[in-house]
């Protein structure tokens, strides 16, 4: 069986879907023949040609807006942001008519797009680099979004993506692209697209995280048990639709839970999901619900980044908060 | 020096038609009509100085300044590849994340750097490394974004050069609303040379593929607002040659914007000057904006994290280092017996002294401290981020001491 790293993983993801339906498309800037920045389209107009793998002008409303009719005419486009701030040129081509044209045209055009974002930071990049505008996309109707977190989820989430019908904001921890590799068992059969999962069980508290900030709370747990405490940690995956079934399951077993991203805490992921829990567990919370993610600054120059990003001690201190209610 | 090159363009065909210029009209010479868009001949950049470092006269430009004002930019132009080098050595030791390279882009930068007077004001890429030189600003300062200690740490109102722009595209915007403010402020056409101001606004051949771009197009034109819109044409956006961006040559893109373009030799550090000399005259005086397309070459990675052997042909490097903008201008100063050993063994020196200034104030730069990014989100800091600030504050004390 194939070790991969999550770049590996999205790219045979790509690779698959592209042989799977001849109507698949991958369109960004530079993603032929250099592969994309990251590589994470290696190969692919070798292999697919230049009409399927399209490297694009320099402008992001024209990636979408292009999607959009290519949509209409019966093709799946898989745009590739380069980078998380680069999205906003394409900002109103995303909210103003890919997530409405489904429900404007009362069903009868459908959306099957996917937009691939690279997101995070923790790369020591310059500024548009590093952000983590999930919550701007989730907070849009008519958009679903979802994050993998790991080279097998990479794999087969992207496949998934560009299979549904509807218009699918897709983020890629970039830090991640390169940096662990996984195995990749092809017969095992994937969970849905639009389901969150129990990375590792634990009793004391939960934590709730997607993208990047997986492998940080893997770690806290790690490094809490050592200490005695048994954290549970839920890769979220789907963050529009949220599915929180795992989450209500597990906060009622632990009584405390702490949601964690990069982006600000301010009117981020967490906020919903708080309010959420409070709604459908009140009476097992122990403590309030604790959100631990950046600061409501722009991201700060890379040289402090690591002040700036949630990490293993940020989330073990919101632990500790949370045990002692 | 204004006034010297305002004498140049007495001879440019066109020139009598002008209404109200004692200077080249590039709306005349390049003007919507004119033959020199509609036929081939009319892509030929402009040469005043050849590959070979010999001059050449063109009907409508011309560099009138002496030898001494060549001598300089030389000067420039070196110690611009040398800031260029040292910082790429100096990403390659781990002191900064990342570098974008001018190789191969400085006579572009330095001839329209220097064509500029006090009072105009620049909207830079993230390359214009030459451009931040001619106005004054410390290169030192330029390697603060790079290293990830600051987004940007000079001061733009100081040397009326903004900071630089990563967004690709989005400061030509701005470029031309600063000019529309000048218009306002009654320095645009008042007659006086030295109050009279422009803004030159730099992006890349990639660039005009943006929204914002062909917006600020539209806007000046509109407008007529006082702008050069200088475009480098280095015939590649990172991996994507310029036939991804454009079926014509960029600068005739201006036409049917509704104001003139020209293409000039990008590595022709004359031409540069003239032709930007030029188009600024007609901004400072009320007749809006221009497009230069400046035709050059990137000649090294996009950025020191870019791999260009996976996108090109090694031989175009090649042909293009024949072109070197730099190789010209001593050429023209060694033959004409313009400039002795003695005077490259100067410019030598000064080159070896800004490298050590750039490595050791490089090193010495210091990590912003983590508290800091709270005070310079807002004008009025609102009591939810003086909150986190202290919050921040009490958490990392509560290390101190621990390890
Ligand atoms: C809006 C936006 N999209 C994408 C990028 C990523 N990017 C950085 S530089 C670049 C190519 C720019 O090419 P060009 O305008 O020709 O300028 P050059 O780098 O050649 O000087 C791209 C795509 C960006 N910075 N901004
Ligand atoms: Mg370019």
């Amino acid at each position: 069986m194939a070790q991969i790293t999550l770049a590996k993983g999205l790219n045979q993801g790509l690779r698959a879907a592209l042989e799977a339906d001849p109507k698949v498309i991958v369109m960004g800037e530079d993603v032929g023949k250099l592969g994309g920045v990251f590589r994470i389209t290696d190969g692919l107009q070798k292999d697919f040609g230049e009409d399927r793998v399209i490297d694009t002008p320099l402008a992001e409303s024209g990636i979408l807006g292009t999607a959009v009719g290519l949509a209409m005419r019966g093709y799946r486009p898989v745009c590739e942001i380069q980078f998380d701030g680069f999205v906003y040129p394409a900002y109103d081509q995303i909210v103003s008519q890919v997530a409405k044209i489904h429900f404007r045209s009362q069903g009868k055009i459908r959306m099957p797009i996917v937009i691939r974002i690279p997101f995070g930071g923790g790369i020591g990049a310059v500024e548009h680099h590093s952000e983590s505008p999930e919550a701007q996309f989730a907070h849009t109707a008519g958009l679903k979004v979802v994050a993998c977190s790991n080279p097998v989820d990479g794999f087969h989430m992207i496949q998934q993506a560009i299979a549904s019908d509807d218009p699918i904001v897709f983020f890629e921890p970039k830090r991640q692209y390169h940096a662990d590799k996984a195995e990749l068992d092809e017969s095992v059969q994937p969970a849905a697209l639009f389901s969150s999962r129990v990375v590792r069980e634990g009793s004391d508290a939960t934590l709730l995280a997607y993208g990047p900030m997986v492998k940080t709370c893997v770690q806290a747990a790690q490094a809490a048990a050592d200490e005695g405490q048994s954290l549970e940690v839920i890769d979220l995956r789907t963050l529009s639709p949220l599915d929180l079934v795992p989450v209500v399951e597990s906060v009622r077993k632990t009584g405390r839970v702490i949601v964690t991203h990069e982006a600000t805490v301010n009117l981020g992921l967490g906020s919903e999901i708080a309010a959420r829990i409070s709604e459908q567990c009140f009476y097992s919370l122990e403590a309030p619900v604790l959100r631990v993610g950046g600061f409501d600054t722009p991201y700060p120059p890379s040289r402090i980044e690591d002040d700036y990003l949630p990490d293993l001690d940020r989330v073990l201190d919101a632990v500790d908060r949370a045990l002692a209610y | 020096m204004t006034d010297s090159v305002h004498a140049e363009s007495g001879t440019a065909p066109g020139a009598a038609e002008a209404p109200s210029t004692e200077g080249t009209d590039l709306g005349v010479v390049f003007g919507p009509g004119s033959p020199a868009v509609s036929d081939e001949s009319g892509t030929a950049p402009v040469q005043l100085l050849t590959p070979e470092g010999e001059r050449r006269e063109h009907p409508d430009y011309s560099f009138d300044l002496d030898d001494e004002v060549i001598k300089g930019f030389y000067r420039d132009l070196v110690l611009t590849r040398r800031i260029d080098a040292e910082a790429t050595a100096l990403q390659r030791h781990g002191e900064l994340g990342i570098w974008a390279q001018l190789l191969g882009q400085e006579a572009a930068q330095i001839g329209s750097g220097r064509a500029m007077g006090p009072q105009d004001f620049v909207f830079p890429t993230y390359r214009e490394h030459g451009v931040a030189w001619c106005r004054g600003v410390d290169p030192l300062h330029l390697l603060g974004l790079f290293r990830g200690v600051d987004q940007g740490g000079w001061d733009p109102n100081e040397n009326n050069f903004a900071l630089y722009t990563i967004v690709i595209g989005a400061q030509t915007l701005h470029a031309t609303g600063y000019a529309m403010g000048m218009q306002r402020d009654g320095v645009v056409g008042s007659g006086d040379p030295d109050k009279d101001a422009a803004v030159v606004a730099y992006f890349g051949d990639g660039a005009t593929s943006q929204g914002d771009v062909n917006e600020a197009f539209i806007w000046a034109s509109v407008f007529n607002a006082p702008v050069v819109f200088f475009c480098q044409n280095n015939q590649w956006a990172i991996s994507e040659p310029i036939e991804r961006q454009s079926r014509i040559p960029l600068y005739q893109r201006a036409h049917g914007f509704g104001f003139p373009g020209v293409r000039v030799d990008g590595n022709d550090v004359l031409a540069c000057y003239a032709v930007t000399q030029a188009a600024l005259r007609r901004a400072r005086e009320g007749s809006g904006p221009t497009f230069v397309e400046a035709y050059t070459y990137r000649m090294g990675a996009h950025t020191t994290t870019d791999d260009p052997t996976r996108y090109r042909l090694s031989e175009d490097l090649e042909h293009w280092k024949l072109k070197d903008p730099i190789a010209r201008v001593k050429a023209y100063l060694v033959r004409g017996g313009l400039a002795d050993d003695a005077f490259f063994a100067g410019i030598e020196q000064e080159a070896e002294a800004m490298g050590e200034h750039l490595r050791e104030g490089c090193r010495a730069l210091p990590d912003p401290s983590p508290l800091s990014i709270f005070d310079q989100v807002f004008v009025e800091q609102t009591p939810e981020l003086a909150a986190q600030k202290e919050q921040f504050a009490a958490y990392l004390a509560s290390f101190e001491g621990a390890h």
